[in-house]
C-alpha cells in the first residue's frame, strides 16, 4: 500500500494541458516587437586561420541591419568548467581561428531570416587552411597539428582513477582478458533545435530566451562573455524541447543573438536548423576503450584496467565531466579488489563531444558489459550468477570513491532470469541480450564555480492556500516541474492541482544548477521538501498554539486536513489553518525555504540507481539487420515519485539507448558529418519499439526526498551491450564497435565461416 | 515573387491572406495565422512536428505550399479541443503520459487523430504505421500507442 497521499500516485504532468492544446511556448514560438532575425555563416574548413573578414556588401544588402564578427566580442574565452581556465577554450565566434566545420565566423540580423540567409553568400572570409586531424590516436602523435596552443600533443585532458593493489589483483586471477572497443557518437537530436531570443536595451539589461536545461548557468556563462553583471540578464527558459545532455552549454545561438543585440539594441532571434543543430553544437563523446579484466575460475572478479582515449573534438564543453564519468562507471555495478583507469581527452578537428544522457557510461557500459558476457562464457559460467557474486550491495564501499546507501540490484537480477525462463526457448534467428548498470543521481562537483546551493526552492501560500512553487530545476520534458509538485504537496499536505510551479526564469526564481547529470529529483526534490517543511511548520506553529497539545511535532497536515498524528480522523481544514495564520502575520504570505547541496557524499554522487537491461532481438542472418523484440527493464530507483513519468523517462530512455546500439551512426570523412538531418541519420521510430515493460524494484535512498533516487537516464546505458550480447549469443560474434550496423555483423559472419574453415 | 490573395480554413475559420506563392503552409499557419502550436523540426519532411490535418487526412505541413491548401479544411492541435473541452485523444495523451517535452506532441496528435478517423479500432501495428513519421526522442512511442488503444476502446467520449 501506497503510505503516500501524492507521491507515487497517477498525477497528470503539471504541463500537459499546455502540451496538449498546442499552447506550450518554446523559444522556437517566441516573438517579441522589433525583432530581428539572425543566421550564422559557419566555417567550410575543419582547420584553418581567419586572415580577414569583409563584411562590407553584406552589410549593404537591403533588409541586414548588422553583422558582427568575433572582433565584435570581448573574444573571452569561455567554458562551463569555469574553476578550470584551461579548459575554458571557446570563443563561440572566433578571432583568429577555426578549429571544426560549423564552427561560428559571423552573424548576421536582418528583417527576415530568408534575407539574414541571403547575406551570408556576401561576407568574404580569407582563411588560410592548416593541417587538420580527426582521431584521438592521431592527433597525439608528434607530428600531428597543433590545435590549441600549449596542449601538447592535442592532450586536453587526463583523468586516472585507481584503487587497490591492480597489480597483486591481476596476480589472484585465474583468467585475463583484454579487449579493444570503439564507441561512436551521438546526436542529442532535440526536437526543439537550439533556439535563442536576445533583447538588450539601452539600460543595459539583457533578457534571453533560451531553450536551455540550466537558466542559471546560461546567466553566468553570457555574464562573462558579455561583461555584464549577471544580475543584469535575465534568462527566461520556456518550455524546451528536449535537451539530454545538449543544452547547458552556451551554444552559438544564444551567444551570437546576444552579441547582436547588443550591438543593435534590438530582440533577435536565432534558430538553428536541424543540419546546424547536427554539425554545429555537441554530441556524445566517441571513445576509443582498452579493456583488461582478470577473474578467478570460479568467476570472482579481481582485477580491471582500462585506458581510454575520446575523441574531444575542437572544444572541452562538459567533455571534462564524462572522460571521469565514463572511468567511473566502467568499474559499475561491480566489486574490484584492483581496478584502474586513465582517461585521455584529445582535441581533434571534429564537433566538439560533450556530455549526452548517460554521461560517459554508455560507453564504459557497452565495453564492460559485453567482455563479461565474453568472459563468463569463456570460462563456461553462467553470465548472470557471475555478475551477481561480484555485484555491489547495501553498505559496499567503492573504496575512496562512494558508498552505497541504497541497492537493488540482487533482485534486478532475479527479475531478468525470471523473464529469461517465462520466454522458454526462441527461434533460431532470435536471443536475448543483457546488461547491467548503475548510475548516480545528480554530481557532486563544483567545477562550474557556482557560489549558491546547488539546490534551491521557495514555497509561498497565499491567502486562499494555493501555493506558489519557485524552483531552479529545469523541465526539460523530463517532467521535472510535476515532481517537484509533487514533493512539494506531500510535504505541505495538500494537492498537486494547489500548487503552481514556476521555473525557467532567473529573475524570479532561485539558483539551481539545472536539468543534468540526473540531479533534479535528488537534489531539488530535497529543497522543495525543506521549503515546504518549513513552511508547514510555520502553520503547524500556529494551529499548535491554538490547540493545546503537547508537543508540536504531533500535528500533521495531510490532504489538506490539518491533524493531530495520534487521531487522524480529528481534524481542522488546511484552508481555514491558512487564513488564520496569515491574519496573525499582519497579511504577511507564509514563505518557507529551502537548500541543498551535498555534503560528505564521497567523489561523485549521494546516490546510486541500479538497473539490468534484457532485449530480444530477432537478426537476419543474410542482411545483417536488427529487429527489436521484446524487453525488460529491471529497475531500482529507489522510491518512485512521479510514476506516469518515470515510466516515460524509462521507455524514452530505453528508445535512445537502443538507437545508440544499432542505428544512430555519425560517419565523418575528412571533418565533415556525412548524415547532418533526420533522413540519414536513423532514430529509433513508433515501428521499431518493443514493449518495454519495467520491474520495479522496492529500495529507499536515504540521501534522497523520500527515498528517491536517479531514473530516466541511467538506463541509456545498458542497451547498446544487451544488443551486442544478444548477437553474441545467437552467433558467437563479438561486437566490439557501436552502433553495431547491418555490415558489421554480415562482415564478423563472414569471418567467422572462414575461420571455421580454416580450422577444418 | 508576387504576392498573392489566398482563403484558407484553419480550424473551422476563414483566413484571408496575402501571402508569397512559395510559403509553405506551416509557415502561414505559424507566421501569417500565429498559431504556433505546429511545431518545425527539421527541413526534409522527416520529423512530422509539423502534422496538420487536411480534411480528415494528416499532412506534414512543410510538404506543401499554403496555396495547395486552398479550399481545403486544415486543422491544427489547436482545433482538437472545442470550447474549452479536451478531445478524446488530448485527454487520453494526458492520462497516459504520451508526451515529456511536447514539442512533438502537436504534430503526433494530429496523425493519431486522422488515423482514428480512419480506422477507429486500429491493431497495436496499425497505430504505430500510423505515427512512423511522427520522431518523439523522448518517450519511445509505447504510452502514445497506449493512449490510441484507449481512444479506440472508447474510454473517452467526445464531450
Amino acid at each position: 500500500m501506497n503510505k503516500y497521499s501524492v507521491i507515487n500516485t497517477h498525477v497528470h504532468n503539471v504541463d500537459g494541458i499546455a502540451k496538449v492544446t498546442g499552447r506550450a511556448v518554446y523559444t522556437f514560438d517566441v516573438k517579441l516587437p522589433g525583432m530581428l532575425y539572425g543566421k550564422i555563416l559557419r566555417s567550410p574548413h575543419p582547420h584553418a586561420k581567419i586572415v580577414s573578414i569583409d563584411c562590407g556588401k553584406a552589410m549593404e544588402f537591403p533588409g541586414v541591419v548588422g553583422v558582427v564578427t568575433g572582433k565584435d566580442t570581448l573574444g573571452v574565452k569561455q567554458g562551463i568548467w569555469r574553476r578550470y581556465q584551461d579548459l575554458c577554450d571557446e570563443q563561440i565566434l572566433p578571432i583568429d581561428k577555426v578549429r571544426y566545420i560549423g564552427e561560428p565566423v559571423a552573424a548576421v540580423a536582418a528583417l527576415t531570416e530568408e534575407i539574414a540567409e541571403q547575406a551570408l553568400d556576401l561576407i568574404d572570409v580569407h582563411y588560410e587552411v592548416l593541417p587538420s586531424v580527426y582521431e584521438p590516436l592521431d592527433a597525439i602523435k608528434k607530428e600531428a597539428p597543433e590545435i590549441h596552443e600549449g596542449f601538447e600533443r592535442n592532450m586536453n585532458v587526463t583523468r586516472h582513477i585507481e584503487w587497490g593493489d591492480v597489480e597483486a589483483a591481476f596476480e589472484e586471477a585465474d583468467y585475463i582478458r583484454e579487449d579493444w572497443f570503439k564507441c561512436g557518437g551521438q546526436a542529442h537530436m532535440c526536437m526543439e533545435t537550439r533556439a535563442a531570443v536576445s533583447s538588450y536595451t539601452p539600460e543595459g539589461k539583457l533578457t534571453v530566451y533560451h531553450s536551455t536545461q540550466s537558466p542559471y548557468y546560461t546567466q553566468g556563462l553570457l555574464a562573462g562573455v558579455l561583461g555584464l553583471k549577471e544580475g543584469h540578464i535575465r534568462v527566461i527558459s520556456p518550455y524546451v524541447g528536449g535537451g539530454f545532455g545538449g543544452k547547458f552549454e552556451l551554444d552559438g545561438a544564444v551567444f551570437c543573438s546576444a552579441v547582436l543585440s547588443m550591438k543593435l539594441c534590438r530582440p533577435v532571434k536565432i534558430v538553428f536548423t536541424r543540419e546546424e543543430d547536427f554539425i554545429a553544437t555537441k554530441r556524445r563523446t566517441p571513445m576509443s576503450y582498452y579493456v583488461r579484466t582478470g577473474v578467478k575460475k570460479d568467476g570472482t572478479f579481481c582485477a580491471r584496467e582500462a585506458k581510454v582515449f575520446t575523441n574531444g573534438g575542437a572544444y572541452t564543453g562538459m567533455g571534462a565531466t564524462a572522460l571521469y564519468l565514463t572511468g567511473f562507471f566502467h568499474s559499475f555495478p561491480y566489486r574490484w579488489k584492483g581496478y584502474r583507469y586513465d582517461g585521455y581527452r584529445v582535441y581533434t578537428n571534429t564537433l566538439p563531444s560533450s556530455s549526452m544522457r548517460g554521461f560517459g557510461a554508455p560507453q564504459a557500459m557497452f565495453c564492460s558489459e559485453q567482455q563479461i558476457e565474453w568472459i563468463a562464457a569463456d570460462l563456461g559460467l553462467d553470465p548472470i550468477e557471475m555478475r551477481r557474486k561480484n555485484a555491489h550491495y547495501e553498505g559496499y564501499e567503492v573504496p575512496g570513491q562512494a558508498t552505497i546507501a541504497s541497492c537493488g540490484i540482487d533482485q534486478c537480477f532475479d527479475e531478468i532470469q525470471k523473464w529469461i525462463k517465462e520466454k522458454g526457448p526462441l527461434p533460431s534467428n532470435r536471443s536475448i541480450g543483457i546488461s547491467a548498470c548503475g548510475f548516480m543521481s545528480g554530481g557532486i562537483f563544483n567545477w562550474f564555480d557556482s557560489p549558491y546551493a546547488f539546490s534551491s526552492a521557495v514555497v509561498t501560500i497565499n491567502y486562499d492556500g494555493t501555493v506558489e512553487l519557485h524552483v531552479g530545476a529545469q523541465d526539460i520534458g523530463q517532467g521535472s516541474n510535476t515532481t517537484m509538485a509533487i514533493i512539494c504537496a506531500e510535504a505541505l499536505g495538500v494537492k498537486v492541482e494547489d500548487i503552481k510551479v514556476h521555473s525557467g526564469d532567473t529573475d524570479h526564481c532561485p539558483a539551481d544548477l539545472g536539468a543534468w547529470g540526473s540531479r533534479q529529483t535528488l537534489m531539488a526534490g530535497n529543497a522543495v521538501k525543506m521549503a515546504a517543511e518549513d513552511a508547514k511548520k510555520q502553520l503547524l506553529e500556529f494551529a499548535y498554539a491554538q490547540s493545546g497539545s503537547n508537543i508540536i511535532y504531533d500535528l500533521d497536515i495531510k490532504e489538506r486536513r490539518v491533524h493531530s498524528i495520534a487521531r487522524p480522523e480529528r481534524g481542522s481544514d488546511y484552508f481555514d489553518l491558512v487564513k488564520k495564520v496569515l491574519r496573525g502575520k499582519e497579511g504577511q504570505r507564509i514563505v518557507g525555504r529551502g537548500y541543498y547541496t551535498p555534503h560528505r557524499k564521497g567523489m561523485i554522487s549521494p546516490a546510486y540507481s541500479y538497473m539490468l537491461q534484457g532485449v530480444e532481438v530477432e537478426i537476419d542472418r543474410e542482411t545483417g539487420k536488427i529487429r527489436l523484440i521484446d524487453s525488460l527493464t529491471a529497475h531500482d530507483c529507489g522510491q518512485p515519485i512521479n510514476h506516469l513519468g518515470l515510466i516515460g523517462q524509462l521507455e524514452g530512455a530505453f528508445s535512445m539507448a537502443a538507437g545508440y546500439g544499432y542505428l544512430e551512426y555519425m560517419p565523418y570523412e575528412d571533418g565533415k558529418l556525412m548524415n547532418p538531418n533526420l533522413v540519414d541519420y536513423k532514430v529509433i521510430r513508433a515501428t521499431e519499439m518493443p514493449k518495454v515493460p519495467v520491474a520495479e524494484i522496492d529500495t529507499y535512498e536515504p540521501a534522497g526526498p523520500y527515498g528517491a533516487k536517479e531514473a530516466g537516464e541511467g538506463l541509456t546505458n545498458p542497451t547498446a551491450a544487451a544488443i551486442g550480447n544478444a548477437i553474441f549469443h545467437a552467433f558467437g560474434v563479438q561486437m566490439k564497435e557501436c552502433p553495431i550496423r547491418p555490415e558489421m555483423i554480415v562482415n564478423a559472419l563472414k569471418e567467422k565461416k572462414a575461420k571455421e574453415k580454416k580450422g577444418n | 515573387m508576387e504576392k498573392q490573395p489566398l482563403k484558407l480554413t484553419v480550424n473551422g475559420r476563414e483566413y484571408e491572406l496575402y501571402i508569397n506563392p512559395k510559403a509553405l503552409l506551416v509557415e502561414v499557419i505559424r507566421d501569417h495565422i500565429g498559431l504556433t502550436g505546429t511545431k518545425r523540426g527539421c527541413e526534409t519532411v522527416s520529423c512530422g512536428a509539423c502534422t496538420v490535418m487536411i480534411d480528415d487526412m494528416a499532412v506534414k505541413s512543410c510538404s506543401i505550399l499554403a496555396v495547395q491548401a486552398e479550399g481545403r479544411h486544415v486543422r491544427t492541435a489547436e482545433g482538437l479541443e472545442v470550447n474549452g473541452k479536451l478531445a478524446p485523444i488530448q485527454k487520453a495523451f494526458l492520462d497516459h503520459g504520451s508526451y515529456q517535452c511536447g514539442f512533438c506532441t502537436p504534430g503526433m496528435l494530429m496523425s493519431c487523430e486522422a488515423l482514428l478517423k480512419e480506422k477507429p479500432t486500429p491493431t497495436e501495428e496499425e497505430i504505430k504505421e500510423g505515427i512512423e513519421g511522427n520522431i518523439c526522442r523522448c518517450t519511445g512511442y509505447n504510452s502514445i500507442v497506449r493512449a490510441v488503444e484507449a481512444v479506440a476502446k472508447g474510454n473517452y467520449k467526445e464531450e
